[in-house]
């Protein structure tokens, strides 16, 4: 059985190939939308806050984990938004 | 099966929405539906993780989700289509300060706010120490860069002033952050100690930031946020790794991987190279090609209207000025009023035109320009030598034909549209001022070529209302 941490080092690095394969010979219409896409997701970090404001007494850790999930929801909701709006008017339709 | 089975399961599927989500977002028909099954996928994502963490108090976790996703919906809702490049940048910044502040969050709860005396790595495991200080780093990082761009952007801050020995005064604050942060996790057992340590990780990074992205030029800022994107999903992935949360490190390793193809394939289009890009040169040797212009000819409206009145076909080519003077309606107008008589009108899109890859689709899909008359740089530049008129709209260093027949120049080589080749260019541009190479312009000095100043808005709106009444 491999521990914890290896497997971990696992996932990264075979996600890190899917990630450099998914993307090739976008059209330039897609740049600036399949930025924002991918923006967008890196607001996966919404579940890391999700986990850690869990107790109602407020402290540090706690605004600071608030901070981060009010900020990361923001990039979320905002940015597959914004990804929205932008390819709501070409390409969506056709 | 235990919830814990469940959540791990449905985490494949969340997964499997990111990966299709992006790869659909990657072609023009499957776009819009990729972007719905990317959110999806970060549904599924919260709505596994409330299910993992069971009951507990959901009073910060509603808080948060309905304050953040207000603020988001409301800038969005706000924003305006030329701002769009904008607000990506500050929706980066905001994940990737959200990263940093994850990792900032746990080392609090789970090491300063508990009672006694240990390091961070007995109390957390070595794997999460390492991951936390590259959270803190790469994160804020990313958002100090973010916030500098999207003033970039914007024109807020137009200097691009030289960092004396940057490169090294780089190097130097990321292994001092890294080095400091790393003896904190690892031998400081007085924990309010280390978290003073801590913070001074943060002010570095706040510093590498601004460092790595202060000399860049705004035309390169595109480049830069989907650099700083990439790494916003790096900062994303350490975190996963400090929470030791698979989910996590698989989507921010996505997200980091392919921002970075990303950015590459964004390079190849404007045909700089990264480094290049990174470095800071552009338009270091523009002072060359600075000059006076010569012989330059300019029209009002009315005789100008009179020639495309009497042309057969017409290709309008737009540039940021299009955007910032929100002009897209005006030149959907004018086209149309074009249209009308007959005339054949295209759009030819320059990839980099903008202040982003794409800016110029998006814009003009605001205005609900048809897709048909858009055109790509590759498929209209063999049509301009047959066609009567081009209007140039706000745009500069995309139609300088120094990138074709001038070697030294800064922009040489890039792909261009040869807006030269049609028999008569009228440009409509507020003044002979640079592009943001910062050169001097040969296409408005030929002889074929009529300079409509004024506001791009202004002008379109007078040919179309010319070009409709001469009916």
């Amino acid at each position: 059985m491999m521990g914890p941490l290896l497997i971990s080092l696992y996932v990264f690095v075979l996600a890190a190939f899917l990630g450099f394969e998914l993307i090739n010979k976008v059209p330039p219409t897609l740049h600036t939308p399949l930025m924002s896409g991918a923006n967008a997701m890196s607001g996966i970090t919404v579940i890391g806050a999700l986990t850690l404001v869990t107790v109602a007494s407020p402290s540090v850790g706690i605004v600071l984990g608030l901070l981060a999930l009010i900020l990361a929801s923001i990039n979320v909701v905002g940015g597959f938004l914004v990804t929205d709006r932008m390819l709501a008017t070409f390409g969506g339709r056709k | 099966m235990t919830i814990t089975d469940l959540t791990a399961l449905l985490a494949l599927g969340s997964i499997a929405l990111f990966v299709i989500g992006l790869k659909r977002l990657s072609r023009v028909r499957t776009a819009r539906s990729g972007n719905a099954l990317m959110a999806g996928g970060m549904l599924l994502a919260v709505l596994i993780t409330l299910l993992e963490i069971g009951l507990v108090d959901y009073r910060w976790i509603i808080t948060g989700l309905v304050v953040g996703g207000g603020i988001g919906v409301a800038i969005v809702v706000r924003a305006q289509a030329t701002q769009m490049p904008e607000i990506v940048a500050r929706f980066n910044g905001f994940g990737g300060a959200a990263s940093a502040l994850v990792a900032l969050s746990l080392f609090w709860l789970a090491v300063v706010e508990v009672p006694g005396d240990r390091t961070t790595a007995d109390a957390l495991g070595a794997t999460a120490a390492v991951t936390l200080v590259l959270s803190v780093l790469i994160g804020t990082a990313t958002l100090s860069g973010s916030i500098l761009a999207e003033l970039k952007l914007r024109g807020t801050m137009s200097k691009d002033p030289r960092v004396p020995l940057r490169t090294a005064v780089m190097a130097g604050l990321v292994l001092i952050g890294l080095g400091v942060g790393l003896f904190a996790m690892f031998s400081l057992a007085d924990t309010g100690v280390a978290a003073l340590v801590v913070i001074a990780v943060v002010v570095a990074s706040l510093l590498v930031g601004i460092v790595l992205v202060l000399p860049i030029g705004g035309a390169d800022m595109p480049v830069v946020i989907s650099l700083l994107n990439s790494l916003s999903g790096l900062a994303a992935a350490a975190t996963g790794f400090a929470l030791s949360n698979q989910l996590l490190i698989i989507a921010g390793t996505i997200v980091g991987a392919a921002g970075l193809i990303l950015t590459q394939i964004m390079c190849v289009a404007m045909n700089r190279s990264l480094v290049n890009v990174i470095a800071g040169s552009f338009g270091e040797a523009g002072d060359v090609e600075h000059g006076e212009y010569g012989h330059v000819v300019s029209a009002d409206a009315e005789s100008a209207a009179m020639v495309l009145e009497a042309a057969g076909s017409v290709i309008i080519v737009p540039g940021y000025g299009l955007a910032a003077a929100r002009a897209q309606n005006a030149a959907y107008d004018l086209a149309r009023a074009l249209l009308d008589r007959g005339t054949q009108v295209r759009f030819a899109i320059h990839p980099v035109a903008g202040r982003m890859p794409g800016h110029m689709n998006v814009v003009l899909a605001e205005a609900e320009v048809p897709y048909e008359l858009l055109f790509e740089m590759s498929e209209i530049n063999p049509e301009f030598s047959q066609t009567d008129v081009a209007i140039v709209v706000g745009a500069n260093d995309v139609v300088n034909p120094a990138a074709n027949d001038t070697p030294g120049s800064p922009i040489a080589g890039m792909p261009i549209l040869e807006v030269e080749n049609a028999r008569r260019v009228f440009v409509i541009k507020r003044s002979l001022s640079p592009g943001y190479a910062g050169i001097k312009n040969a296409l408005f000095e030929r002889e074929h070529t009529v300079m409509l100043f004024g506001d791009a808005k202004e002008v379109l709106t007078e040919l179309a209302g010319e070009v409709t009444q001469a009916r």
